[in-house]
């Protein structure tokens, strides 16, 4: 059977976004993803609580499609963790709910790869700089897959932004075939 | 009167039976007019018979109405927009189309005079049919559509030179031009543009002088129209007057109509005037509304007189001749049209329809013709031919029309793009907002600043008239009219916006509109939750209790001043309004029964106390356990926070 894949996605200027339009394209209708994008379902930010656990609970890959701000994730992904990700649900000695289920990060950049990086002009590489959310999947019991990332965007040409885009969709797919 | 009244059953009967035929039939209401006109007239079932041509000069007055609503529609931008396509197409359209039919004239053996005065009659064409037929099928905006209005309003213009060249190509002196008069035009209100009936007082001046008056004319009318009237009207408007609104509006068209004649203009160019000088005026919905009715009876009585004086019995003794007179009256006028949006480099589809649509004699044709044989211009028995004629071709326009739509239009395939309807002689807004109040105003300006086109109805003509002067496009009319709804571009639109601060009328407002236009998504405001409750009932889901969102801004500042952080008072405020609007739904559907309603508020009404009472409780209820680090401390105790303590700092 299928693991259900469950996209978190996190962008508060959508509209703007090239290169998101095309990953979320390519992935929002396949069958068995659930694609939630989180700035249209709470512009107020206020986040739904047991409306988003139902959610997880139904899901065995948990996805977090969204662009590097501040070398950190959108600000009401991380106010969705703050709220949802509860003490006694998500985690601590009763919080079961998210045990082995598999967290995936992916995420576009504008800066280069080689910026990212001890010798790299932000001096760290982004693994380094996702460890916040590898030590929450820990916390939650969640199975951490190497993060996806696509840098560069900001001078990605529309060749290239496709393929990341059938990368992407390859990515889910293999997500979807064995957890 | 009983006459009156019998040839009225007459006429109506045939209308309401023939014209939802015809439309079933997918053949349009025009040709259903037309269809009725034969069959009541002398070759079928000679219901009506001589007083046909009187009816036809009475109905021409739908003509008028017809420009009078057409200028309404038509700001003095777009007009400016159009004066290319209207000079250049329609003079060459005008021009061409003259010296062709004169050159077959010559052809068959007439000399030079008639010739070129049945050029000139001809070179016209049916402006009451071709935008009666480009309205209903909703193509007034194509391409083709604002092209061929440019040159029908052409045409309208010259008419008064053609009224004045054509006494000038008599075969013989007129015997008496002061004489007969009432002949050319029988009815007063006739569209006839008669410049030269001995009527018209100016027509007895010296030219000079005959061109000041009629230049005064226009200017008294530009004047009167743009000050004078939108008075008057704001004035009956504030007395709540909706029927002498209506009088008020059709004295104002008849008005123009009796001045045009009576200095020897276009009636039907005058209305045309009056209109657009309103067009910008906070009027324009309403008077469209109001005259509409008229407007659509008196054409369809103009379409039924013309089918009713096509006179089979000439045709039939001279069948070929006829025909081949259509025939050549079309195919001429066709190949000119053709030529001229080759030249302006129109699309196929549209290029075929721009050159169908006009292919056709029209109704000025007929007084001219008879203008012409009176003033011995054009014997009769020619004139009589031409009529026959020039009507069988007014009657074949929606055939072709429809040939054009099923067989042509499907083939050649480059529809018009979407992407031109912005640009378009009626501005159609995605939003009506009915009610421009200070709730109404501010759902609109937020709107605007978003980008997003607004039509805004309000019945309150003060406040109209101070919102117009501060620049808002705001239109006074009663939005409970299905007429005024039509022509604020509800069957384009996607949303209504309800705001008028009356809960019955907002209610009676949106069951109409649901019934009326079940595709727009209606937004309603509620003064109070009985006012959102019978709206949750009707079936509008998107219901706003005008006092809620202020009450909890209110509350929370409230909270604030009493000495809370603001994001807690914040988010309290935020789930109370989340939750209160969930009870508001399901108290909903059981507000009519009184005691499960009261049980039920009663219970919703101490839940959502209780999570305001003090936080213990509300923890034990759930109600926000966001950044609360309670089961925290209690699993790991307060003394030694362990490192993975994620929330609340600690």
């Amino acid at each position: 059977m299928p693991s259900r894949v469950l996209i978190l996605f996190a962008h508060p200027a959508y509209e703007k976004s090239r290169i998101h339009r095309q990953l979320a394209a390519a992935v929002r209708s396949l069958p068995g993803v659930t694609f939630h994008d989180l700035y249209e379902a709470y512009p107020d930010q206020d986040v739904d609580v047991p409306r988003e656990q139902a959610l997880l609970e139904a899901h065995d890959v948990i996805v977090f499609q969204h662009p590097f701000y501040w070398y950190s994730v959108p600000p009401l992904l991380k106010q969705w963790m703050d709220l949802v990700l509860e003490h006694g649900w998500a985690y601590g000695s009763a919080g079961r709910a998210l045990e082995g289920k598999v967290l995936q990060i992916a995420m576009t950049a504008g800066g280069r790869e080689m910026a990212y990086g001890p010798e790299g002009f932000n001096r760290f590489t982004f693994r380094e700089f996702l460890i916040p959310i590898e030590a929450t999947a820990r916390l939650c019991r969640m199975e951490f897959r190497e993060p996806w990332v696509r840098a560069g965007t900001h001078e990605m040409t529309p060749a290239a932004s496709q393929q990341a885009a059938a990368d992407y969709a390859a990515l889910i797919q293999r997500l979807m075939g064995a957890p | 009167m009983q006459g009156f009244l019998l040839s009225a059953t007459v006429y109506l009967a045939a209308a309401v039976i023939s014209v939802p035929l015809a439309k079933r039939l997918g053949l349009g209401s025009v040709l259903g007019y037309l269809i009725a006109g034969v069959l009541i007239g002398p070759a079928v079932l000679g219901f009506v018979g001589a007083e046909g041509q009187d009816v036809m000069h009475a109905a021409e007055f739908g003509v008028v109405m017809m420009h009078f609503v057409i200028g309404l529609e038509l700001e003095p931008a777009l007009l400016w927009r159009l004066r290319g396509a209207l000079m250049g197409l329609g003079g060459s359209q005008v021009a061409l189309t003259a010296l062709l039919v004169m050159a077959a004239g010559l052809a068959l053996g007439q000399s030079w005079r008639p010739a070129l005065a049945i050029g000139l009659i001809l070179a016209l064409s049916s402006t009451a049919i071709v935008l009666q037929t480009l309205q209903e099928k909703g193509w007034m905006k194509t391409d083709a559509g604002e092209k061929g209005f440019a040159v029908l309003l052409f045409q309208d213009l010259a008419v008064i030179p053609i009224l004045a060249l054509l006494p000038l190509l008599a075969l013989a002196a007129p015997e008496s031009v002061g004489g007969a008069a009432g002949a050319v035009s029988s009815a007063a209100a006739s569209a006839a543009a008669d410049a030269h009936d001995p009527a018209a007082w100016a027509s007895q001046l010296p030219g000079w002088q005959r061109t000041l008056v009629t230049l005064g004319a226009v200017g008294l009318l530009v004047a009167i129209g743009s000050t004078v009237v939108p008075w008057v009207f704001r004035q009956i408007a504030r007395a709540r007057l909706r029927e002498t609104f209506t009088a008020a509006a059709l004295l104002f068209v008849i008005g123009i109509a009796v001045l045009m004649q009576f200095v020897g203009l276009s009636p039907a160019l005058g209305t045309f005037l009056g209109g657009v000088v309103l067009a910008n005026s906070e009027f324009r919905h309403e008077l469209e509304s109001d005259l509409e009715p008229f407007k659509g009876l008196l054409l369809g009585l103009f379409f039924i007189a013309v089918g009713a004086s096509i006179d089979f019995g000439l045709i039939g003794s001279r069948l070929g001749a006829v025909i081949g007179l259509v025939a050549g009256l079309v195919f001429v006028k066709f190949a000119v049209l053709w030529v001229l949006g080759r030249v302006t480099r129109m699309s196929t589809d549209q290029h075929l329809l721009f050159a169908l649509a006009l292919a056709q004699g029209g109704e000025f044709a007929f007084v001219l013709l008879s203008f012409a044989t009176q003033n011995a211009v054009l014997p009769t028995a020619i004139a009589d031919l031409l009529v026959a004629a020039v009507a069988l071709s007014m009657a074949i326009t929606p055939l072709l029309l429809l040939v054009w739509e099923r067989v042509i239009a499907p083939r050649t395939g480059t529809r018009e793009a979407t992407a031109r309807e912005h640009d378009t002689p009626e501005e159609e807004h995605p939003v009506i907002i009915v009610g421009f109040g200070d709730f109404g105003s501010s759902v609109g300006r937020l709107l605007n600043a978003a980008g997003v086109g607004t039509t805004v109805l309000d019945l309150d003509s003060d406040r109209v008239e101070v919102l117009r002067r501060l620049g808002l496009r705001v239109y006074y009319g009663d939005a409970g009219r299905e007429e005024m709804l039509r022509s604020a571009g509800a069957e384009r639109a996607r949303l209504v916006i309800l705001c008028i601060g009356n809960a019955e009328a907002n209610l009676a407002l949106a069951q109409r509109i649901k019934h009326l236009f079940p595709h727009l998504t209606i937004l309603a405001r509620a003064s109070g939750r009985l006012a959102a409750y019978e709206l949750l009932e009707l079936g509008v889901p998107h219901v706003y209790r005008e006092s809620l969102d202020a009450a909890m801004r209110l509350g929370t500042d409230a909270l604030r001043l009493l000495g809370r952080r603001g994001h807690s008072s914040w988010r309290l405020a935020q789930g109370f309004r989340r939750r209160d609007e969930e009870t508001l739904h399901r108290l909903a559907t059981v507000f009519r029964d009184r005691q499960a309603h009261l049980s039920q508020a009663r219970e919703a009404i101490r839940d959502l106390e209780a999570s305001l009472r003090s936080d213990q409780e509300a923890r034990a209820q759930r109600d926000d356990t966001a950044w609360d680090a309670e089961t925290l401390r209690q699993e790991f105790g307060a003394a030694a926070p362990p490192a993975s303590n994620e929330r609340g700092g600690a």
